[in-house]
């Protein structure tokens, strides 16, 4: 069995009760911390860690830490993002339902390093019933007092809330998370002042994801030293992956980063094979938003390496022919997916949830949706498969916020890889009258059966 | 005629506790919330007199709650039915039968995406991504995900819901 450390107490009876949590271990680090470590202790260990940002970008944790700005006289902020949205991803919402309190204990130990009074968790609005578990685990800790003034006898305190939000995938960006947190649209902000700077309230945040937050703990107890002998070089420690799609076993697993794909996908420890014993088509590894891999590209890179599970490997042949770990949104298709479908579902997906500030990509995703459409439902021409290649060109690198880039790539990747595919669509329109066109009849390459003959 | 709007004392205490959250002075970070618990309290939607009577508490202009109402996809700005079926259908819901489900609703209630059944009962809507991608295809309604739907397990859902006849709400 692979080693666990975010999920390592999950089966046990009432782990989301503080009791129990601390009979595990919880809190621990809270004490740790506060009583023998000093704020730059912790974001020392944070940073020796090589722990990464797991909501997608992967930025490196401690260092963003160390950009907070102390010597403004203004408060400090600690912000988790929770407002887990990415099409492909559930991993934040099954640790906050199952075991909060090691969000809440993450929360306490990296205000404590962070200098922070007051923190924040954002938690996206469709997640009320997660809002009301995290509401009664922070109100166990005020009462066990790891919350609220002169935490465990310590001249530290703090104050944790959570705000709900009400449904926008842009609140994940973490300057339009900030804006929505002070009651405002979600309107990403132009960066600098980068929000170590300027962020909640004009003063100095850290905005940090979930699964980010809660590994601090962990680190803190085994020291950033041991974590980082976790995984594969840059990629160290666990990730919480959620599998979903044409799977066995679809749901949220805790992997040591490092572990083959292959593996990910066929052992019955993880994902458990290809559901109905299909054959495997296509994989978006790292949420809707990275570039999709066709079959030959997932398990093995370019070169011919075995591709594991590493910010590094699955990035192997840049976009060409890799990918990215993102947030862990792995979404495995079979061969009955017909990917001019799967892509217009994720071009509506971007064009709802463009929040219209930049032209590029308020216009551009609404374009793509419906060239995608017209492709999809047999009324497309062959033309607008290079059109939407240069809609996407277009949008990437031209918005405020990376959405423009999310809504760009997966269309971008979709064409590079199966392109012939797109184009069948143009050709053969009375051969996806059906919506299920390749329910039955799984789409074949002529190129490649040509190539064979 | 239509009732008051205002909240009870009781709403007013949790309104002013969730002021209390933010720095003195930053009473609109608590809009959110607020406008939730007003879709909750005044039938499921903001017209546009609740949302000037929640600008009103937290001493914004209407225009600030206006421009953040029809900006989240959660708050409804038309009256809804009692219950609001959304159903997630982006693309790992869609790989395992969102669509299938989407048309069963129609059937069954005889009623289009975003429209209302007639008795006021049901309203269906087509929503993206809820977080719920290994137990698709999935739908929520108020504040409880109703996950690995088929259309057996969704028509004793709407049969529940019938029985149950209480409006959807998420707090």
């Amino acid at each position: 069995m692979a080693r666990k450390i975010l999920l390592e107490h999950l089966n046990v009876p009432g782990i989301e009760t503080l009791e129990v949590f601390r009979k595990m271990g919880g809190y621990q680090a809270v004490e740790k911390v506060l009583k023998t470590m000093s704020p730059d202790d912790v974001t020392e260990e944070v940073k020796k860690s090589g722990l990464r940002g797991r909501g997608g970008a992967g930025f490196p944790a401690g260092m963003k830490w160390s950009f907070i700005d102390k010597k403004s006289e203004k408060p400090r902020y600690l912000v988790c993002n929770a407002d887990e949205s990415e099409p492909g991803t559930f991993k934040d919402r099954y640790l906050m339902e199952k075991i909060p309190h090691s969000l809440i204990e993450g929360m306490i130990v990296s205000s404590y390093a962070l200098g922070a009074k007051t923190s924040y968790i954002y938690i996206r609005g469709e997640y009320f019933y997660v809002l009301r578990i995290l509401e009664k685990a922070i109100a166990e800790a005020y009462e066990a007092g790891f919350l609220g003034k002169n935490i465990l006898g310590t001249d530290y305190s703090l104050d944790l809330h959570v705000q709900i939000g009400a449904g926008a995938y842009i609140c994940g960006e973490e300057t339009a998370l900030l804006e929505s947190l002070e009651g405002k649209r979600g309107n990403p902000r132009m960066k600098p002042p980068f929000p170590a700077i300027s962020g909640l309230y004009a003063s100095p945040t850290v905005v940090n994801n979930v699964e980010t937050i809660a590994a601090v703990p962990h680190i803190v107890n085994m020291t950033g030293d041991e974590y980082a002998k976790i995984g594969v070089g840059r990629s160290t420690g666990t990730k919480l992956i959620s599998a979903s799609g044409h799977i066995n076993k679809p749901g949220v697993y805790e992997i040591e980063m490092g572990l083959p794909v292959e593996e990910f996908i066929y052992s019955d420890e993880y994902c458990g094979g290809i559901k109905n014993g299909k054959r495997l088509k296509a994989l978006i590894a790292g949420g809707s938003s990275v570039p999709i891999l066709p079959e030959h590209l997932i398990t093995k890179t370019a070169n011919g390496d075995a591709r594991l599970m590493t910010y590094e490997s699955l990035s192997d042949g840049g976009f060409v022919s890799g990918t990215m770990l993102g947030s862990g949104g792995f979404i495995v298709m079979d061969e009955t997916t017909c990917i001019v479908r799967n892509t217009w579902t994720l071009a509506r997906f971007y064009h709802h949830e463009s929040c219209g500030q930049c032209s590029p990509c308020r216009e551009g995703t609404g374009w793509m949706e419906k060239v995608l459409h017209r492709i999809e439902n047999g009324h497309g021409k062959m033309s607008d498969v290079d059109l939407l290649v240069d809609i996407a060109k277009k949008i990437e690198g031209n918005t405020i916020c990376p959405l423009g880039d999310a809504a760009a790539w997966p269309i971008a990747s979709a064409i590079r890889h199966f392109r012939e595919e797109f184009e069948y669509h143009v050709k053969y329109p009375e051969k996806v009258k059906d919506p299920k066109h390749f329910f039955y009849a799984p789409f074949v390459s002529e190129k490649m059966n040509a190539s064979i003959a | 005629m239509s009732k008051e709007i205002k909240f009870s004392d009781e709403t007013l205490e949790v309104v002013a506790k969730i002021i209390l959250r933010y720095p003195e002075g930053r009473q609109k970070s608590a809009l959110l919330p607020v406008l939730h618990i007003a879709q909750a309290e005044f039938d499921g939607w903001l017209s546009s007199e609740v949302m000037d009577y929640v600008a009103s508490i937290l001493n914004i202009k209407p225009i600030e709650v206006y421009e953040v109402a029809s900006f989240y996809s959660m708050y409804n700005l038309k009256p809804v039915g009692k219950c609001l079926l959304e159903v997630c259908r982006t693309g790992p819901c869609m790989l395992n039968g969102a669509e299938d489900l989407v048309a069963h609703f129609e059937n069954k209630l005889n009623i289009k995406d975003g429209e209302t059944t007639a008795d006021g009962m049901f309203t269906l809507k087509t929503v993206e991504c809820l977080g719920s991608c290994g137990t698709a295809p999935m739908l929520q309604c108020g504040a409880d995900y109703y996950e690995n739907l088929d259309n057996q397990k969704a028509d004793a859902l709407l049969d529940k819901l019938r029985d149950e006849n209480q409006r959807s709400r998420y707090c």
